[in-house]
């Protein structure tokens, strides 16, 4: 079988790469774009870890086929911290101890930003079930929850501001 | 001499007696006893047991000290998660 | 929150919550992960997996896989030596060293659906496919069993024809599924029961259950023309993968060299080896590095889970709720090989009880299931579920407050556990009092709640650890350890360090060291590593400090006694030199050159007398009487951790235990078919807590100190998965009047509950 020609944006770079027909979008990013921030947990759209923005739209990448991300623009936890300084989500995990093993953290923290980018002030409610698609085993969700509450709470300081 | 009582573990060594009162200074020295009693024992609660003395437990260690009048528990050793 | 006991109030680190030293790299991917890491010229590693439950391998015939292009090795149990049994003794708990082989590839039989039978190495994962699909297994199909009890049944199909039960006062002629007995008695249990006021008795089951790590296992192994190799994987011990190998392959262990990933997920899953041996017999066989990574399916069906169960749990107490007489007997699925955790089971079950007369019996049965591997605190929340909701329905029948009920049977310093030892600094009746004064407890519930309590007991570990602590010329440290950090343990090994030596956290950089760079250590498990490694990385700081303070009284021309070690710096204490001005770590080490080399310290150590733990923890829950659905409303665990050395990931830790015993009470469960093949081997049909299924998990911590740990750590990381299942139930208990003794308590079986009630 002979391999697709792929163009298109990583993090706001151009990028390009040879895909199989059926390469996940999740293996173009590790194998031939080394991009290993998104992981597989299950190859099935089932635990969250995999997650990038496509075209502004929260997806599996275990999901999409990369063929089909042509010409689209995706977003990875490798473009999330900007000129060297973390994202304000990104330091909340840290303070707020939000990971132990780490695994499902990138997957998070894409799915909690694409949140709280369409919802600036959720409720924990919201939190919950907008992150209920991000599987974590380690923490429970408690620091999660909170370390993304507070990230919310100061974004919108700053917008304010 | 310590107290010392085993398990269910070490019972078809001992034909189902589990308290002894045994001259012992040192874990080494407690297992040579008690293999001396009941040959074999002492290579399986080497490889197999874990002892409580005086409440303190000791996976393994042959020159943990054992009180004249410490009391020790032979346990199956503990793994976990 | 926090309750603290006999807090010095010296500490400057230890107890405050810094940001994790590697958490720059994991929060924004760069962390690299078991399947993260490559090597040039890597094949990719594919297993073929029995589809039976039960079968005689009766021929493998791998030649029109290895005729197709792209394939560069097949291996099968052929390629491996037979191993005699041996049980391994690491330290750990003990495996049988050819069980161990024979479940990473089959020998003979298969024994699980699921079970490794022979694998390929190709240049791409789609050769690997089709190189599978070409080999061809003829299988003689034989009857399976996975329930524990048909697997007792003296007409059940026969796992292993040489297997004798041990621990039967009279030996067995006839082999059986049963591979041991466990017995523990005191006193007079009958008589005990004759006098006794109020009994109460049930059966309880469980199923077997994931560990459920997000991270499937995954390794790089590379073998090179001149024997030695390279293994690069994801595991809770570089040293026990090490091992393991070697004693699979036959190899000599120092021509290994493991370096381990990071780790995403264990929870004891991850203490064994199942990818590894076979990676290292394909690179072998093809002259090239090999990676491999399982499936998600692959990881239900060939690796974990711990035991399903049926426990039978009858109590005696007086009037006056003195509990005076138990008997516990516990029957755990070992899965295809004998260790199940029934034996700590055992050993846990009364361990929160000052009993006078029970027995306890357990039954290790093998199954036609994955060999279980160690689950956090393996076997006692099993117990603790059939246990705790016996106390429970105790003090209802009593009429007694559940938490009055075990205080006053609770064991104290100086009561003799029902497992042997005498107690000592145990941290129980604080805890239950602490669940007590809450002001959770305090609080009405609506209607459908229910409110349960449950507390839950687990030894900890120490054992064998080595710690490097190396300073460099400006006074920075590097500290290096054998244990792979699987939720927080490089900010606690740095905080350690930097509390011993009085420098700031950030001045230390934590490591983990690969099997070549660093002494052994057993693996990371037991909720041992924060105990004996951190025991080591202290001692290790004193031992710098000790050759900084001779370095000091050099310079000084003074005694050693005349020179201490304060806040980070040298101060001369010598009346006749009061001119001379301390000195800090980092102008010592700017001078260690000329004073003696580099300034390096390691420590290796045995450690023994880890603290035992005990948490105490209640549940609120509310039942939808529609569907059957649960929603867990509020939730406090309280444990007493000795001393909290990072109260964040102490915290992290019990709120952790709490997720997945609550998955473990309402939903999780290994499903299996007519024909025992697993149906549910995937996140979506295996169902774990999701971030709406819980509510904030509120944590108590008490710190009663453990005196052996130079700060008074004792583990926490296994405590909080022992009582969420008894919790839950007994919460349910109170939600709708009726006692569920089986879990999962899922919705339909929820809804069957109601119906029955109404019946």
């Amino acid at each position: 079988m002979s391999k697709i020609h792929i163009t298109t944006t990583v993090n706001g770079d151009p990028a390009e790469f040879l895909a199989s027909p059926g390469m996940t979008l999740l293996d173009a990013l590790r194998d031939e774009l080394g991009l290993t921030g998104a992981k597989e947990g299950c190859g099935s759209g089932d635990c969250g870890a995999c997650s990038v923005m496509l075209d502004g739209r929260l997806v599996c990448s275990c999901l999409v086929l990369a063929p089909e991300v042509e010409g689209c623009r995706v977003e990875t936890i490798e473009g999330m911290a900007q000129g060297g300084q973390l994202h304000p989500l990104q330091q909340k995990f840290l303070e707020h101890a939000a990971l132990q093993c780490g695994f499902c953290t990138p997957g998070l923290l894409v799915a909690a930003k694409a949140l709280l980018d369409a919802h600036p002030d959720p409720t924990e409610v919201e939190a919950r079930y907008w992150l209920a698609g991000n599987l974590c085993r380690c923490t429970g969700y408690d620091k999660i929850i909170r370390a993304v509450m507070d990230a919310a709470a100061e974004l919108r300081q700053e917008r304010a501001a | 001499m310590a107290h010392v009582v085993v398990g269910s573990d070490c019972w078809p060594f001992t034909g189902g007696a589990s308290t002894f009162q045994i001259e012992a200074a040192t874990v080494r020295e407690l297992i040579t006893a008690l293999d001396g009693q009941f040959p074999g024992l002492g290579d399986f609660i080497d490889k197999r047991m874990a002892f409580a003395i005086d409440g303190e437990i000791h996976q393994d260690g042959w020159f943990s000290a054992i009180g004249p009048a410490s009391e020790v528990y032979l346990i199956p050793k503990i793994g976990g998660g | 929150m926090s309750e603290t006991l006999d807090k010095p109030t010296t500490l400057n680190v230890v107890g405050t919550r810094p940001i994790r030293p590697d958490g720059a790299d994991k929060v924004t991917g760069r962390a690299t992960y078991g399947a993260d890491y490559n090597m040039p010229g890597q094949l990719v590693g594919r297993i073929l997996r029995s589809p039976h439950a039960h079968a005689r391998i009766v021929s493998i015939d791998t030649t029109r896989a290895r005729a197709l292009p792209g394939v560069k090795a097949v291996v099968t149990s052929a390629d491996f030596p037979d191993l005699a049994s041996e049980m391994h003794d690491g330290g750990e708990a003990a495996s049988n060293l050819r069980d161990l082989s024979l479940n990473v590839l089959a020998r003979g039989k298969v024994l699980y659906d699921g079970h490794a039978v022979a694998a390929v190495a190709a240049v791409s994962a789609a050769v690997a496919e089709e190189a599978l699909s070409r080999i061809k297994v003829t299988y003689e199909a034989l009857p399976h069993v996975i329930d524990v009890e048909p697997a007792m049944s003296p007409d059940a199909p026969v796992l292993h024809d040489y297997m004798m039960t041990e621990g039967l006062e009279t030996p067995p002629t006839v082999a059986s599924n049963i591979a041991k007995r466990h017995k523990n008695v005191r006193g007079d249990v009958d008589a005990a029961f004759a006098a006794a006021d109020v009994i109460v008795e049930d059966r309880y089951t469980t199923e077997a259950v994931h560990q459920g790590y997000i991270e499937p296992q995954a390794c790089v192994a590379a073998w090179a023309e001149d024997g030695r190799c390279e293994v690069w994987s994801s595991s809770q011990g570089q040293f026990m993968v090490r091992t393991y190998c070697a004693k699979i392959l036959g190899l000599e262990i120092s021509d290994i060299r493991v370096t381990p990933a990071e780790i995403g997920g264990g929870f004891g899953g991850k203490t064994t080896v199942y990818l590894e041996p076979i990676a290292l017999a394909l690179s072998r066989a093809s002259g090239h590095p090999v990676k491999m990574v399982m499936t998600r399916e692959d990881v239900f069906r060939a690796t974990g889970p711990t035991s399903g169960a049926v426990m039978h749990v009858k109590l005696g107490a007086t009037n006056d709720g003195v509990i005076t007489a138990a008997t516990v007997e516990l029957k755990f699925q070992a899965g295809a090989f004998p260790g199940s955790p029934v034996g700590a089971a055992c050993m846990t079950a009364l361990a929160c009880y000052d009993i006078a007369n029970f027995t306890i019996v357990g039954w290790d049965v093998v199954t036609n299931t994955p060999k279980t591997a160690a689950y956090r605190a393996p076997g006692a929340p099993i117990a603790a579920f059939a246990v705790e909701s016996a106390v429970d329905d105790l003090a209802r029948k009593l009429g007694m407050d559940p938490i009055a009920l075990r205080e006053k049977n609770a064991v104290r310093d100086g009561t003799k556990a029902a497992y042997g030892p005498t107690f000592a600094n145990i941290g129980y009746v604080e805890t239950l009092a602490a669940i007590r004064d809450s002001e959770h407890y305090k609080s009405p519930l609506k209607p459908n709640q229910g409110r349960g309590v449950a507390v839950g007991f687990w030894f900890n570990i120490g054992g064998e650890s080595t710690a490097a602590i190396h300073i460099s010329e400006d006074g920075s440290a590097a500290v290096v350890t054998g244990n792979p950090d699987i939720g927080g343990s490089r900010a606690s090994m740095a905080m350690m360090a930097a509390e011993t030596l009085g420098v700031p956290v950030e001045r230390v950089r934590p490591m983990i060291g690969d099997t070549a760079s660093i002494g052994y250590s057993m693996l990371t498990g037991g909720s041992r590593t924060t105990f004996a490694t951190g025991m080591a990385v202290v001692q290790a700081a004193e031992k710098v400090i000790l050759d900084l303070r001779q370095r000091a009284a050099k310079l000084w021309e003074v005694s050693l006694d005349h020179v201490v070690w304060r806040m980070g710096q040298a101060e001369c204490i010598d009346p006749a030199k009061p001119e001379k001005k301390p000195m800090t770590l980092a102008a010592l080490a700017a001078q260690s050159g000329r004073t003696g080399g580099p300034i390096s310290a390691q420590v290796t150590l045995n450690a023994q007398g880890a603290g035992p733990g005990f948490g105490v923890h209640l549940c609120d829950l509310e039942v939808d009487p529609e569907t059957g659905h649960t929603s867990i409303v509020r939730y406090t665990a309280a444990q007493d951790v000795g001393r909290a050395i990072h109260p964040s990931y102490v915290e992290g830790q019990i709120q952790g235990g709490v997720a997945q015993g609550v998955g473990w009470a309402l939903n999780e469960a290994y499903i299996f078919d007519r024909d025992g093949r697993m149906e549910n081997a995937g996140f979506l049909d295996y169902r774990m807590p999701v971030a709406s299924d819980l509510p904030m998990l509120d944590t108590i911590m008490i710190e009663v100190p453990n005196p052996k740990h130079p700060f008074g750590a004792k583990g926490v990381g296994e405590v909080p998965i022992v009582p969420p299942l008894a919790a839950v139930a007994n919460a349910m208990r109170g939600a709708i009047g009726v006692r569920m003794s089986s879990l999962p308590l899922s919705p339909p079986a929820v809804l069957a509950a109601l119906d029955a009630r109404k019946g």
